[in-house]
């Protein structure tokens, strides 16, 4: 079972047997300064209050948490109660960290900052936090992506960032991860990468993490607001990770709080077409980390599916390898077509579009509600809006714009 | 003494320098591996480094990011490498081989049957990219207790700390990554390089080779100055790239073979 206190990662960035520095010597002192870096800004209350209050003022925080009363009636059991992340500036939770490693690249005298994004919310974020706190700004991008995803490439070019198409392997997320990583090793000495999610090495996991907690920091305030006590559980999507350790990560020590990850079964498990690193995936190495990852027999990286661009990388944060083999929390799986079929009954129901990747959270919150009596409730992370969906949706609804 | 122990020291009672040039297994085709090993060793190469394609080669620039692709397009998986290792050593038992690669496909196959079948189809050391000292304790005792020799990078960031970390958990070689990038880039600083050789080789006690950003003939000539051994690896590629595949092997021997008079007349002018 899980470890009382929890206090993970190790001093190595370690979870368990996951986690840790697995990257060429060139990285090491890149990661030692930014280390020792976060280190200091964590103990640095003027840090903190800097970040708090670009929170509160910048991005709108805290988030409200909304009973979806029609929605939990028509299922006919458990509560939900929906964490507004969508309500952020730029839509999703991504922003909270990238305001703090962006407060942390300042800090650290770098001038400019990188960003892997897939489907382009991370981008987003990062050049918008870029424009704010006046850095230059590169976005790696697989040339797939950037293909599919072009609004969010305009949207990062307004910014001021400069979005570079990555033409190597599957031209996707994972390959946009390798070229930020090669980007940065040959301009470690004025850049400053911001992951954008609890993935990568150490300290990116626990930083990520702890960038991101405000999340279920503010929950753990509001549910006793709404109903004296805190929810029956948690749940959230996990492709990378960050807005489930963000919500998990205060209630991990509250006993009673079933913490629940939905990973993206695709075409469903079977199909080999889906993005569930946990349910499906072996442990290896990639990125930094060892991890689950989907791979081949020979330890190729293989590429994944899920509707969801947000959900669609092969691998996972190593702190949510480690919860689910500490049995601290679950991992579940949810389709694509289930995933969209709860974007409709949000969108009809509660009158919320939500985006493709928080759906799946939801579609796990509805199938579970409808086993439960009406006393329980239930609290997802409602991690994006889904405007940057509508193409998608659209396009699997047969409709053309 | 190893295979890698003796040719060091065969080329140092002749007062030569190692040079290493690197493929990517199955690159072009795997069928035409071997082969361009024994053209390399023709050419003057005194170790090979056999790149194991990996899908996600976080370190290396486009041309080996090309090898891997390709070498992947065929299926070359690491136990098809290892029976190369086996073939090449059918015709060649001095030659060591040095297999240059990422984490995960050694882990799919499992550490300890690596470790055995590595050394028993003839391979002599093996150098894991994202494996730095502190992540691989087991990993490098594992293969010393199978006679291989874990071998570890140094780069121009990292400080006399961690000069003795790697001493203390590798052997066989350092490499010395000449710059601040990925594989193939163009930007070795050999002022640099000339300065930090001698602070590494004080602390190591083990022959420093120096890679990354070595393109022709002058520059290896420069590097061999200064350094026990020169890896060269990028550029090699281009050329079986740029062959017409009936002529990738003459090739590479004639590029080799050039690099190799130029390091070995480098002494002369001292």
């Amino acid at each position: 079972m899980s470890v009382t206190p929890y206090n993970l990662p190790d001093a190595r960035g370690h979870f368990g047997p996951y986690g840790g520095v697995f990257v060429a010597e060139t990285l090491i002192p890149a990661l030692d300064e930014l280390r020792e870096a976060y280190a200091a800004a964590q103990a640095d209350p003027a840090f903190l209050a800097e970040f708090e209050y670009e929170l509160k003022h910048y991005v709108g925080r805290p988030s409200p948490i909304y009973h979806a009363t029609h929605w939990s009636k028509k299922l006919g059991g458990a509560q939900i109660y929906l964490k507004r992340e969508d309500l952020n500036h730029t839509g999703a939770h991504k922003v909270n960290n990238c305001i703090g490693q962006a407060l942390l690249a300042r800090r650290m005298g770098k001038p400019r900052v990188i960003a892997e994004t897939g489907a382009g919310q991370h981008g987003v974020a990062t050049a918008t936090v870029a424009a704010r706190y006046g850095m230059e700004c590169v976005v790696y991008m697989g040339s797939e992506d950037v293909k599919r995803q072009a609004a969010n490439v305009y949207r990062m070019k307004l910014l001021g960032a400069r979005v570079v198409p990555v033409e190597s392997g599957s031209k996707t997320l994972k390959d946009a991860l390798n070229e930020a990583m090669r980007d940065w090793v040959t301009n470690i000495g004025n850049t400053f990468y911001i992951i954008g999610t609890v993935a990568g090495p150490h300290p990116y996991p626990m930083m990520v993490r702890d960038f991101q907690r405000v999340i279920g920091e503010e929950c753990k305030v509001q549910m006793p607001e709404l109903i004296d006590r805190q929810p029956d559980a948690v749940i959230a999507c996990v492709g990378g990770g960050s807005n489930a350790m963000g919500i998990f990560h205060p209630y991990i020590d509250v006993p009673g709080v079933r913490l629940i990850g939905v990973e993206a079964a695709g075409y469903g498990l079977d199909s080999g077409k889906h993005a569930a690193s946990i349910t499906a995936g072996r442990p290896g190495v990639l990125h930094g980390n060892r991890t689950y990852l989907i791979q081949d027999a020979n330890g190729q990286v293989i590429e994944t599916h899920s509707v969801s661009a947000g959900l669609d990388y092969p691998g996972v944060g190593p702190e949510h390898a480690w919860l689910n083999d500490s049995g601290r929390a679950e991992y579940v799986t949810v389709t694509d077509a289930e995933a969209l079929q709860a974007f409709h009954d949000l969108c009809r129901l509660e009158g919320i579009i939500p985006a493709l990747e928080s759906s799946h959270a939801l579609a796990y919150a509805a199938r579970l509600a409808s086993t439960l009596g009406q006393d329980k409730v239930l609290l997802v992370n409602l991690s994006g809006r889904g405007d940057k969906d509508m193409h998608t949706v659209a396009e699997k609804s047969g409709i053309q714009f | 003494m190893s295979r890698i122990q003796t040719t060091f020291a065969r080329l140092q009672a002749s007062g030569r320098k190692a040079l290493i040039p690197f493929i990517t297994a199955g690159d072009p085709e795997p069928g035409l591996t071997v082969g361009l090993m024994q053209a390399l060793v023709s050419g003057g190469a005194d170790i090979i480094e056999l790149g194991v394609p990996f899908s996600d080669p976080m370190a290396d620039g486009p041309t080996i990011q090309r090898a891997s692709e390709r070498a992947l397009a065929y299926g070359t998986s690491l136990r098809i490498v290892l029976g190369m290792v086996r073939e090449f050593r059918k015709h060649d038992l001095a030659t060591p081989v040095v297999l240059m690669g990422y984490a995960n496909p050694i882990e799919a196959y499992g550490v300890a049957d690596f470790a055995r079948d590595a050394s028993s189809m003839g391979v002599d050391g093996v150098l894991v990219v994202d494996y730095p000292p502190e992540e691989c304790v087991e990993f490098a005792s594992t293969l010393k207790a199978a006679q291989l020799d874990p071998i570890f990078l140094l780069a121009p960031t990292s400080g006399e700390k961690r000069f003795a970390e790697v001493a203390e958990a590798g052997s066989g070689y350092i490499y010395y990554v000449s710059l601040k990038g990925v594989t193939g880039s163009a930007l070795m600083d050999m002022d640099e390089v000339a300065r930090r050789i001698p602070l590494i080789r004080d602390k190591v006690r083990m022959p420093v080779g120096v890679g990354f950003g070595i393109r022709d003939g002058e520059s290896a000539a420069k590097v061999a100055r200064v350094a026990d051994a020169v890896v060269i690896g990028s550029r090699i590629i281009e050329e079986i790239e740029n062959s017409p595949r009936d002529e990738a092997a003459a090739r590479v021997t004639a590029f080799v073979r050039g690099i190799r008079a130029a390091m070995d007349g480098s002494k002369e002018e001292l």
